[in-house]
């Protein structure tokens, strides 16, 4: 019992972690403002942290959690439709690579960078109904490798460094 | 004992894994980049920019003249996306959108460049127009 509170209250602390994240990323200016879409995905390292340390149900009622949350508060429907494309592909294909234990927590940051966008994208090709977006997916995914190499490493330290009992 | 089957250390296979880390980073960023390459390189200069409003045909406009079209979409038409056309050069000058991506994005001249507006459902995009029949029976819907 005194297991779950705890398992329970850490999180709570995660998820209201990963909204800061998001938060502290809208505040950071943009990086390259030409083409719009390019974030590095702070909340992400939350994300990956809970699914090494805790597991992949953990991570995934984290990620959706979040995303509920944020829809709620800043945004619409429309908003939450596309954060859970991007979340869900990205959450299963890491947490299967993690399975498969093929790559470092490197790789598989950047395969979930990469995957996010790609939800995103085919959702909004779906919605807009135009195929013009292909062109916008190859300049975000390689932004989205790059960040994931950036997430990957920010997870590495967390996953080695924070201890609790 | 089975000395036949080892076991990879702990160390070799952290090794393995960055190896492997590596080669998918460097894979993905070839194979994009080449991709990326291959579509600038075989994409020509458009002619016509197409505005679609939830999927449906809006407005062609030619990009040789320069004009701003008013791009009203939303309940009775309470939002806006101000396109303007100057110099071959298509771009959003202002919009009512939250978040101002379709303004910020930069001019697009090129045949399948696009300017998306997701809050409002736009797509603006530069296509090269195949005969010139279809672009003077374009009809004029913003008068």
């Amino acid at each position: 019992m005194k297991k779950r509170t705890q398992k329970l209250a850490l999180l709570g602390l995660f998820t209201a972690i990963a909204m800061v994240l998001a938060y502290v990323e809208v505040l950071l200016p943009p990086l390259f403002s030409a083409v719009p879409g390019i974030k590095l995905g702070l909340p992400n390292i939350i994300i990956i942290f809970v699914l090494y340390r805790m597991g992949i149900k953990e991570a995934a009622a984290v990620s959706l959690v979040r995303m509920v949350a944020v829809a709620l508060l800043f945004g619409n429907p429309m908003t939450f439709a596309y954060s859970l494309a991007g979340g869900v592909l990205s959450l299963a294909t890491m947490a299967i690579l993690r399975k498969l234990d093929f790559f470092s927590i490197i790789g598989v940051s950047v395969t979930g960078g990469v995957l996010h966008n790609v939800g995103q994208i085919l959702l909004a090709m779906f919605v807009l109904r135009t195929a013009e977006l292909g062109y916008y997916l190859i300049v975000l995914s390689i932004t989205g490798t790059i960040a994931g190499i950036f997430i990957g490493l920010c997870g590495w330290l967390a996953v080695k460094r924070v201890k609790w009992s | 004992m089975d000395l036949t089957k080892e076991t990879p250390k702990p160390e070799e296979k952290k090794k393995r894994k960055l190896r492997n880390d590596l080669i998918l980073i460097g894979v993905l960023l070839v194979v994009l980049v080449l991709v990326g390459l291959a579509f600038w390189l075989f994409r020509g200069t458009g002619d016509t920019v197409i505005v679609e409003v939830d999927g449906k045909v809006f407005g062609t406009y030619s990009l040789s003249k320069n004009q701003t079209v008013e791009i009203h979409t939303g309940e009775g038409g309470k939002e806006l996306n101000l396109l303007v056309i100057k110099d071959g050069r298509a771009f959003v000058e202002t919009a009512t959108c939250r978040d101002g991506i379709c303004a910020a994005h930069a001019p697009i001249s090129r045949e399948g460049e696009s300017i998306v507006c997701l809050p409002h459902k736009v797509v603006i995009t530069v296509k090269r127009s195949e005969n010139k029949v279809s672009e003077e029976n374009v009809p004029d819907i913003i008068t």
